[in-house]
């Protein structure tokens, strides 16, 4: 059926789609990096124009590096990120393996209910979300963050992984019991290397919002100490005046840790989705 | 020893049936013991118990003489063989079979030296680095075996462990398994839906239905003395041909029968309990029929379908009344379809089984037809 849907555009026409559409995607991640090597007047002459030799400068990249709080925001938006990813994999994976293997009262509900986390915006909670924070002492931490982004990520990542949790046959976790291999080591030696594709595709659907988030670093960590990138790089704009060389040479810098763990998780990512689609 | 014993044992998921209901069972230490029936009817879930994925309701199992019911699979001494093989896709396969050893925290060497000596068994050597999906069928399948062999276990499950092969791999198979299970000396308990596999494959064969044990026997005693409808009909390939009909007589050593399909034959079975004109169902084995009139009991009907084994034929006629009867031929027979054919058996092939299906015993149980007939075939031949 999809063959023939797609035989007026030919294998032509599918490349010319998908790589108009991979400009689209790109051109504001290009135009971000064309104008942070440029100097200002020349951002504002022809936002469009490659770097030439003379309207070339890295005078936002020596800015930015050379306030060194930004590579503390870099570090925290790290930390963030990465610890809320370890959390969301880890209890994601634990709860779509006793959710799809264990038969207990509620297990339906407790499914339900962490379905509804997908489509409710945990925005939405916010202010329930400051107010526990601060009676809890969290604001202006690091942990403040890692919880909520872990609480945001888990819903999607417990429905996905569960998918691949139940496709692993019965037999194998059977043999592993005859093996005299305990509940935990088969979670973590038999159905964790198993589910390894789905874990990569829960990493980067999990990673990126966190890592691009600005909503809860402004209200629950605004410190200096705690800011992340996102809310660091907006010291740059200011009401009257925008320093549009630091602004895009620390989001230029913002983008790289992202890039780097996707193409990691990319090749995962592909086995993922489309073992996903066909079983 | 390893004797496995299996007393009153049920299984049931709610109160209201039992999946298994009272299974009694002796399986001798080094006996190769098949279970056996149509899908659903318990076998897997007793193999199940036996391993200790499923729990137990009710009743005592004990294996070498020690009470497991409560034990987790791993203290049971026991391993097993899966469908579908089960084989962790991410290991190796040396590490599929040391991964239970480990966990059980065997030594480095001990481990080592057990598994080259169940390759060296299985002949997978070669394959001992290598991962699953790059095996065969069969390969994947010795690969199971080994793993379950290196455990020394007790006790050997396996749970239909050829229907994922095709069909010469699957005879292939099966004489390893028969081959291995004499090299082991290891007690087995095998479960299957093919008869074939059954009777080839068992020392016991423990006949399954609807989660009541029909009959447990050597391979001969279920084929020669079913105990009733259900076994008679069960084991046999093609299936057992059966007529319904009353007792009009009861002689000495033999029941005349009267069948629906208007003739009388004379049974030689023991008749203790029979009356006469009680309702009877009479059995009778396509291999027991010649395609003569020299028996006994005399058939003859038309020939509908002739399916040609090569050494045999399987003729299928149509009586009289419509009731249809398979044969057993000679393969060098040209039977042409249409043609009237004339068949007889003789008294001892009967099986005659009462109102509630329960066989009564044949005298003369073997497969010998009737001296008479077995002087003509020998005529025949000469």
């Amino acid at each position: 059926m999809a063959r023939s849907l797609l035989r007026p555009f030919g294998r032509a026409g599918v490349h010319l789609a998908l790589g108009g559409y991979t400009l689209i995607a790109l051109f504001p991640i290009a135009l971000i990096l064309i104008n942070s090597v440029k100097s200002r007047s020349a951002i504002f002459d022809n936002p469009l124009a490659l770097p030439t030799p003379d309207t070339f400068s890295l005078i936002g990249f020596h800015k930015v590096l050379a306030n060194s709080n930004f590579l503390l925001y870099f570090g925290n938006s790290l930390f963030v990120t990465l610890t809320s990813l370890v959390l969301i994999i880890l209890f994601g994976a634990m709860a779509a393996w006793g959710l799809s293997e264990y038969k207990f009262r509620g297990n339906r509900w407790l499914a339900l209910y962490l379905a509804i986390g997908i489509m409710i915006p945990i925005r939405l909670g916010t202010v329930s979300i400051l107010e526990l924070i601060v009676k809890l002492h969290m604001v202006n931490t690091l942990s403040a963050l890692v919880l909520v982004y872990t609480a945001q990520g888990l819903p999607l990542a417990v429905m996905i992984l569960s998918e691949f949790v139940r496709q692993v046959p019965k037999e194998l976790k059977d043999a592993a019991r005859c093996d005299g291999v305990g509940e935990i080591k088969i979670f973590f030696q038999v159905i964790l290397p198993l589910i390894r594709p789905a874990i990569a595709t829960v990493a980067v659907f999990t990673m990126i919002p966190a890592w691009n988030d600005l909503w809860f670093p402004l209200i629950l960590a605004p410190s200096d100490q705690t800011k992340t990138v996102t809310l660091g790089v907006q010291q740059f704009i200011g009401q009257y005046v925008t320093d549009w060389n630091s602004v895009l040479a620390a989001l230029s810098l913002a983008v790289i840790p992202v890039l780097v763990l996707y193409v990691i998780f990319s090749r995962q990512l592909i086995r993922g989705l489309t073992s996903g689609a066909v079983k | 020893m390893a004797n496995v014993s299996l007393k009153e044992l049920r299984k049931s998921y709610d109160a209201k049936s039992d999946v298994l209901a009272g299974i009694n069972l002796e399986i001798a230490h080094g006996e190769f013991a098949v279970l056996v029936g149509p899908s659903g009817c318990g076998k897997s879930t007793l193999l199940r118990m036996l391993c200790g994925l499923e729990s137990i309701t009710g009743g005592e199992l004990s294996i070498g003489g020690q009470v497991v019911n409560d034990l987790p699979p791993a203290e049971r001494g026991i391993a097993m063989v899966f469908q579908s093989y089960a084989l962790y896709p991410h290991m190796t396969v040396y590490k599929n079979m040391a991964f239970g050893l480990k966990i059980a925290g065997e030594e480095k060497a001990a481990i080592d030296r057990r598994i080259r000596h169940a390759a060296d068994i299985l002949k997978i050597d070669h394959l001992l680095d290598r991962l699953p999906r790059e095996l065969s069928g069969g390969q994947r399948q010795r690969v199971a075996i080994g793993r379950a062999i290196v455990r020394e276990p007790k006790l050997f499950l396996f749970d239909e462990p050829l229907s994922n092969l095709d069909a010469a791999l699957r005879v292939k198979t099966r004489l390893e398994i028969a081959k291995l299970h004499r090299q082991l000396g290891a007690t087995i308990v095998y479960v299957t839906h093919d008869q074939v596999e059954a009777m080839t494959l068992g020392d016991k064969i423990v006949v399954m239905n609807d989660g009541h044990i029909q009959q447990s026997g050597t391979p001969l005693e279920l084929y020669q003395q079913p105990q009733n409808l259900f076994v008679a009909t069960f084991i046999g390939s093609p299936k057992i041909n059966l007529f319904t009909g009353s007792i009009n007589a009861i002689d000495d050593g033999f029941l005349r029968i009267g069948l629906t399909t208007g003739q009388e034959i004379s049974a030689e079975v023991d008749s203790t309990g029979a009356n006469v004109g009680d309702a009877v169902t009479v059995g009778l084995r396509a291999e027991h029929i010649v395609e003569n009139s020299l028996g006994s009991d005399v058939f003859s009907g038309e020939v509908t379908i002739v399916e040609h084994l090569g050494e045999a034929n399987f003729i299928y006629l149509t009586l009289q009344n419509g009731q249809e009867l398979v044969v057993r031929g000679d393969g060098n027979n040209q039977v042409q379809i249409g043609e009237t054919l004339t068949v007889s058996t003789s008294s001892s092939a009967f099986h005659v089984f009462d109102a509630g299906g329960r066989a009564m015993r044949r005298l003369r149980p073997g497969n010998m037809i009737s001296s008479k007939q077995s002087l003509a075939s020998k005529e025949k031949i000469l």
